[in-house]
């Protein structure tokens, strides 16, 4: 017995060390092998694009992003921004509201409904929109006879906006929510205030962080998106050619400085992106850990 | 009972925001959405068949589901590597690191798709290299490859860390003091849990790569019955004005999404029985 034990505490007192080691050059390894392949697959692409996009100077970089046609699609693209992401955000809230504090039949689906444009291609959600807002779709004869042109124009370019990035806010609130159970804005209902005083002082101060975090991913994909906007815009210059489509217009014609310097400006936006993010984290870390 | 509804009904907004909800998704999705099963029944069977069943657009779908089933495998293997440094190694630098994962998804895939091809060309800053080794990246299959290994990156690292960060260090130390090696330890005890979160990682950067259109285009070259991905095969006929032919393709992909969706649901439930077993 007495031996026994001592066997197996010289055992413990053993082994420790004979992980430590082990996990130590695994680690190395692994550590190597992972900055390899974020640099080739990450690092390089998004460095590459700023190295390409002043590779004829700062005076062709400039001319590129200024002269009238990347202003046009500057314009455009902020503009279906400015409208999608709002709108997007409303219907955010108001979808994660109902999942998160009402049980009602149905609900599964509905949240299966609600994910449904991300597993869509882009380029279906176009021919889709296409389909049912064009001359010879359900709604297209209608909007004609109002004078209301949404095809190859910025009302399609917006509802096509809308369709790919729906999903976003709602993803994000509906875990936060979730986690956060309804007993505070029960109890701010039934000491007496109103629907809109609750939303406002119980769950939009409990939300906020979530909230940004889905407005700003809405926000970056509203701003890239190609393959839907590409379908249904038509692709006429200075009319409606968003910031990617026109990048790709530059690319096809062989202007590829040009090409990369309206791309930086988007990539400078991700980089944005993905700082806030960073950045919201940090705090609900922060805030976590205090 | 009635205590019970009288709970439910404190918080106010369930009309109108199921009215919010149902009308916004109806108009701009599933109405919309609805139309690819209208417009391609106005093929009948015969000609839905023919359409997406002719070689062009047979090898189109082999294109589009080959190099997205092997970047989403790629995807997998790396993914559950990077989470792992992530969660249970630190190092200089882990917070940079931790937030360029995400570039895929804030990157335009337009800016990603000239960036991947103009790298990867045969003179490209990484394509020479290859080029030394006789192997084509750009405009071949292994260009579609390469893009979908990129914008599909996010999805497993994102799904596989919570689970990470959640697994007990007192169950492996447990199985460490049984006398388990640390392979024991990774396949018996942490690979079996993380293999739910794995497979729904797998699956959307799958439903991801079979649909992307963006980042590929440019580096696929869009060769017919070589690089052509079925993203493509749609806008082609949709140029040539053949809305029908064009529906037809989105349906058998739209079918292939759904089923995809179904899996990843499953999956999740999956998961989420063995979180409870684990409690």
């Amino acid at each position: 017995m007495a031996t026994d034990l001592v066997k197996n505490e010289g055992k413990h007192i053993h082994k420790p060390t004979a992980v430590k080691k082990e996990t130590n050059w695994t680690k190395r390894v692994l550590i190597t092998v992972m900055f390899l392949y974020l640099s080739i697959f990450l690092l390089v692409p998004l460095v590459y694009i700023f190295v390409k996009a002043f590779e004829q100077g700062s005076g062709v970089y400039f001319a590129a992003i200024t002269n009238s046609d990347a202003l046009d699609a500057i314009k455009l693209t902020l503009l279906v921004t400015l409208i999608t992401v709002p709108l997007n955000t409303v219907f955010g809230i108001a979808a994660a509201w109902l999942i998160t504090r009402f049980q009602f039949k149905g609900k599964q689906l509905l949240l299966s409904l609600i994910e449904l444009p991300f597993a869509v291609s882009p380029v279906i959600a176009g021919l889709v929109l296409v389909l049912f807002f064009g001359p010879r779709g359900v709604m297209g004869p209608l909007f004609s006879e109002l004078g209301i042109k949404i095809l190859f124009s910025t009302p399609g370019i917006v509802i096509a906006t809308m369709f790919v990035t729906l999903p976003f806010v709602a993803r994000e609130l509906i875990p936060v929510m979730q986690a956060q159970g309804k007993a505070e804005e029960e109890a701010a209902i039934s000491l007496g205030a109103s629907g809109w005083q609750m939303f406002v002082r119980v769950t939009l101060p409990n939300i906020k962080w979530g909230l940004l975090y889905g407005m700003i991913l809405c926000n970056a994909r509203a701003i890239g998106e190609f393959g839907a906007v590409s379908v249904i815009s038509g692709r006429i210059r200075g009319m409606t050619n968003t910031m990617p489509l026109h990048v790709e217009i530059l690319y096809n014609e062989y202007q590829f400085s040009a090409a990369f310097a309206v791309a930086s400006l988007m990539s400078l936006l991700a980089i944005l992106t993905l700082t806030i993010k960073a950045w919201i984290e940090w705090r609900a870390e922060k805030q976590q850990t205090a | 009972m009635k205590r019970k509804r009288r709970k439910k009904n404190v918080l106010p907004g369930f009309g109108l925001t199921m009215g919010i909800t149902t009308m916004y998704l109806s108009i701009i999705v599933l109405i919309p959405l609805s139309m690819v099963f209208i417009e391609s029944s106005k093929l009948g069977w015969q000609g839905f068949i023919e359409v997406v069943t002719s070689d062009r657009v047979l090898h189109a779908y082999k294109i589009s589901f080959l190099t997205a089933f092997s970047a989403a495998l790629i995807n997998a293997v790396f993914g559950l590597m990077i989470a792992w440094v992530l969660v249970r190694y630190s190092f200089p630098g882990k917070r940079l690191i931790d937030g360029l994962i995400d570039l895929p998804f804030a990157l335009p895939t337009a800016v990603a798709g000239i960036a991947l091809t103009t790298l990867y060309a045969e003179d490209g800053w990484i394509g020479q290299f290859f080029t030394l080794l006789n192997i084509k990246v750009a405009f071949t299959p292994l260009g579609i490859t390469v893009a979908l290994v990129f914008i599909g990156l996010p999805f497993v690292v994102r799904i596989i860390q919570p689970v990470l960060e959640n697994i007990e260090k007192e169950v492996e130390e447990a199985a460490s003091s049984l006398g388990a090696t640390k392979k024991q330890i990774f396949t018996k005890v942490i690979f079996p849990e993380l293999l739910p979160s794995l497979l729904t990682g797998f699956s959307l950067a799958f439903a991801r790569g079979i649909g992307e259109y963006g980042s590929v285009i440019f580096i696929a070259g869009n060769m017919p019955m070589n690089t052509e991905i079925a993203p493509l095969m749609i806008m082609t006929k949709l140029e040539q004005f053949d809305y029908a032919g064009a529906t037809a393709i989105a349906a058998v992909m739209l079918v292939v999404s759904f089923l995809c969706l179904i899996i990843i649901n499953l999956l999740q439930k999956w998961s989420r029985k063995h979180e409870m077993q684990g409690e």
